[in-house]
C-alpha cells in the first residue's frame, strides 16, 4: 500500500494505492485520482524546466523544457546533458536544443526567443 | 518638454500590463504606450522558468516565458507601443488628465499625458528586514525571488546547503531549482501549521527529492562571518511564539527567504489614491478603476495572484475599461461597498456599480485558514443574497465568486462576504 496525495485539483485528497491489486486506489475525491493515483505508481513522469548557456542572448541563460513527460528517475540524467551545453543566439520559442533525450523521444527545446 | 499623448498608458510590462494593452486596443483606444522597466517585457514570469502557467488562459500548460512569449506577440499585432528602460517615477492626476513622469538612460526625463492609465507594477518580496531574523548579517542570505533571477537568468550558482524559510511557491520552486541544479536543499521551514504553496508544488519539488518540510517551525537564528554557516531553527507554539529546548542547527551557506510578497505601490501612494491596507494595493471598482478617476489597476499590485491565469483576466477588464474611460465614458449611479465578514481576510473589488457591473460581477477573495467543507455566503444585512459552497479551501487559493446584477439590485448598499464551515462537516472537521 502506497500512500500519495492527489496534485490534480487543490482539495489534495490522501490517495492509498494497493500495488498487490492491480494499483486500487482508495480515498480519492473523483475518478481522476484514480488515474492520477495509478500513473504515479506505474509510471511516473514529469516535465523537466531548466536552462542552457547562451551567446549573444541578452541574458546568459536560455530556458528550456522537455517537450514531454520523461520518466521521473531520469531527471538527473537528463539533466547531465544540459551541463556545460552552450547554445548560441538566436533561438526561437521550440527549438530543439538537445534531441531524442536518452532514448526517450522526449527533446529540450527552448522556451523563450533570444 | 514634448509631451506625447496617448488614449491609454500601462506602466509595467508584466503579464498584467500586457493583457491590459491588447484589451485597450481591442476596445477601440487607437494610441496606446506601455512603459516597462525592464529591457524587456514579461515582468517576473521571465524568471519563472518553471511550467504551470496558462491551464485557464490557454488551456495548455506553460512556462512563464512562453506564456510572457505569447502575450508580447499578442501585443506586437496590435498598434500599442512599448517602450523599455523606462521607469516611471510618478503620475500627476489633474482635472486635464493623467500624466505620467518618467525617466530612461537614452532619453532622461520624460513626461507622457494620457486619457486613462493602468496601474500594473505587480510585487516586490518581502525582504528580511521586513522579518527581522535575529543574528549576524552574513552574506548567502537572500530573497527566493532573487535567487531565481540569479540562476535562472544571469546563471550564477548561489550557493551549495541550502535552507529555505517559508513553503510559499516560490520558495519550493526554488527548492526543486536548486536541487536540479546540484544543491543540497536540507530543510524548508514554515512558521504556520499548514504550507501556503500549492499542493502539487509541495508534492512535485520537495517530496520528489525528498526535502524535509518543518510545519511551525522558524528560523531564530543565522550565523556566520562573511559568509552564512548555519541557521538556528525552532518549533513554535500556536501563538507562533519558539519553544524553548526545540532549537537545532543546520549548517548551509545559503538561507533564501520565501516569506512573502507586497504590491509595489508607491506611484499609487505618491497619488495620493487610496490603498486597501490588507491587500496593500489600491482600492478598486468592479472595472477595475481606483478612486482616482481615469486610473485603473490589475494584476499583483492590486492583490497578490497565485495563478496568472487570473492576472490576464482581471486586466483584460481593466484595458478594456481604461479604453472606454478614455473614449469619455463615465460610470455612475449606486455605489454597493463590499465588506469582509468572518473568515474572509480580504475581497478584490472592494465596490461594485450595480449599474456598470454586467450580467455577472466576479469576486476574488482569500479566506484566512485553511478549511474542509464550507459555505460562502454573500449577505445584505440579515439577507443572505447568495451562497457557494466549497470542498476546500486555503488561505494559499484565491477564491473566486460570481454575484450576478440581479441580485445585487436587491441588495443594500453595503454587502458582507463571509464563510463558515457546512452544517453537518463542522463537527467532523
Ligand atoms: C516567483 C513566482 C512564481 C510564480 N509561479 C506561478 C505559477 O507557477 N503559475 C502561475 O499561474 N502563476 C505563478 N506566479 C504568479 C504570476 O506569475 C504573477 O501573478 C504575475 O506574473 C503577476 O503579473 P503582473 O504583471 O501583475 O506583475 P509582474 O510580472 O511583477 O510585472 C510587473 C512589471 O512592472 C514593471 N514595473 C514595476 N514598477 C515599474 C515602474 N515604476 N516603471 C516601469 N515599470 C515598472 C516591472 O519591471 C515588471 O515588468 C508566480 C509569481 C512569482 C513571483
Ligand atoms: S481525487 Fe479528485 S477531488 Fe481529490 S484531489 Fe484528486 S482530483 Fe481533486
Amino acid at each position: 500500500m502506497k500512500e500519495l496525495i492527489c496534485i490534480i485539483c487543490p482539495k489534495g485528497c490522501h490517495l492509498k494505492v494497493d500495488e498487490e491489486n492491480g494499483c486500487a486506489v482508495t480515498g480519492n475525491g473523483c475518478a481522476r485520482g484514480a488515474e492520477y493515483g495509478k500513473k504515479e505508481i506505474t509510471d511516473p513522469t514529469r516535465v523537466i524546466t531548466s536552462t542552457v548557456g547562451i551567446t549573444g542572448g541578452i541574458y546568459s541563460r536560455c530556458p528550456v523544457k522537455t517537450d514531454r513527460p520523461i520518466p521521473k528517475k531520469l531527471i538527473g540524467d537528463a539533466m547531465e546533458l544540459l551541463r556545460g551545453l552552450e547554445i548560441t543566439s538566436p533561438v526561437k520559442t521550440g527549438d530543439v536544443v538537445v534531441s531524442d533525450i536518452l532514448g526517450t523521444g522526449a527533446n529540450f527545446v527552448a522556451t523563450r526567443d533570444m | 518638454m514634448t509631451e506625447k499623448y496617448y488614449d491609454v498608458a500601462v506602466i509595467g510590462g508584466g503579464p498584467a500590463g500586457l493583457a491590459a494593452a491588447v484589451s485597450a486596443c481591442e476596445h477601440g483606444a487607437a494610441k496606446v504606450l506601455v512603459i516597462e522597466r525592464d529591457k524587456v517585457v514579461g515582468g517576473i514570469l521571465n524568471q519563472c522558468i518553471h511550467n504551470g502557467f496558462g491551464l485557464h488562459y490557454f488551456k495548455e500548460e506553460l512556462t512563464g516565458p512562453e506564456y510572457a512569449g505569447r502575450f508580447a506577440e499578442m501585443v506586437r499585432n496590435t498598434a500599442a507601443e512599448v517602450v523599455t528602460g523606462t521607469m516611471v517615477l510618478g503620475i500627476d492626476t489633474p482635472e486635464s488628465g493623467p500624466v505620467i513622469r518618467c525617466v530612461s538612460r537614452e532619453d532622461g526625463y520624460r513626461e507622457y499625458r494620457a486619457g486613462a492609465v493602468v496601474l500594473c507594477m505587480g510585487c516586490r518580496e518581502r525582504t528580511r528586514g521586513a522579518i527581522a531574523i535575529p543574528g549576524d548579517r552574513p552574506s548567502g542570505v537572500m530573497t527566493a525571488g532573487t535567487a531565481q533571477r540569479y540562476v535562472n537568468m544571469e546563471g550564477y550558482m548561489i550557493g551549495r546547503r541550502i535552507v529555505i524559510l517559508g513553503s510559499g511557491d516560490i520558495g519550493l520552486i526554488m527548492a526543486r531549482r536548486m536541487t536540479l541544479e546540484g544543491a543540497k536543499v536540507l530543510a524548508c521551514v514554515e512558521l504556520c501549521p499548514y504550507s501556503n504553496g500549492l499542493n502539487r508544488n509541495i508534492v512535485q519539488c520537495l517530496e520528489d527529492y525528498g526535502i524535509p518540510l518543518y510545519l511551525s517551525h522558524t528560523v531564530t537564528g543565522v550565523h556566520g562571518r562573511g559568509r552564512l554557516e548555519r541557521v538556528t531553527v525552532s518549533r513554535v507554539d500556536d501563538k507562533r511564539r519558539p519553544v524553548e529546548g526545540t532549537a537545532f542547527d543546520i549548517e548551509c551557506d545559503t538561507l533564501l527567504l520565501s516569506v512573502g510578497l507586497i504590491p509595489e505601490n508607491e506611484i499609487t501612494r505618491d497619488a495620493g489614491i487610496e490603498i486597501d491596507r490588507r491587500t496593500n494595493g489600491p482600492t478598486v471598482y468592479e472595472n477595475m478603476m481606483t478612486t482616482r478617476p481615469g486610473v485603473f489597476a490589475c494584476g499583483n499590485v492590486v492583490h497578490v495572484h497565485d495563478l496568472v491565469d487570473f492576472v490576464t483576466a482581471e486586466s483584460m477588464r481593466a484595458g478594456a475599461a481604461a479604453a472606454e474611460y478614455a473614449a469619455g465614458k463615465r460610470v455612475s449611479g449606486r455605489v454597493i461597498k463590499l465588506v469582509n465578514g468572518e473568515g474572509v481576510n480580504y475581497t478584490v473589488p472592494q465596490m461594485i456599480r450595480p449599474d456598470n457591473a454586467g450580467k455577472v460581477t466576479e469576486v476574488f477573495f482569500r479566506t484566512n485558514i485553511p478549511r474542509k467543507k464550507s459555505v460562502i455566503r454573500v449577505m445584505s444585512g440579515d439577507t443572505q443574497i447568495a451562497s457557494f459552497r466549497r470542498e476546500y479551501m486555503a488561505p494559499g487559493e484565491m477564491e473566486k465568486i460570481p454575484l450576478p446584477r440581479v441580485l445585487l439590485d436587491r441588495a443594500g448598499d453595503t454587502v458582507t462576504v463571509s464563510v463558515e464551515p457546512a452544517g453537518e462537516a463542522a463537527d467532523r472537521a
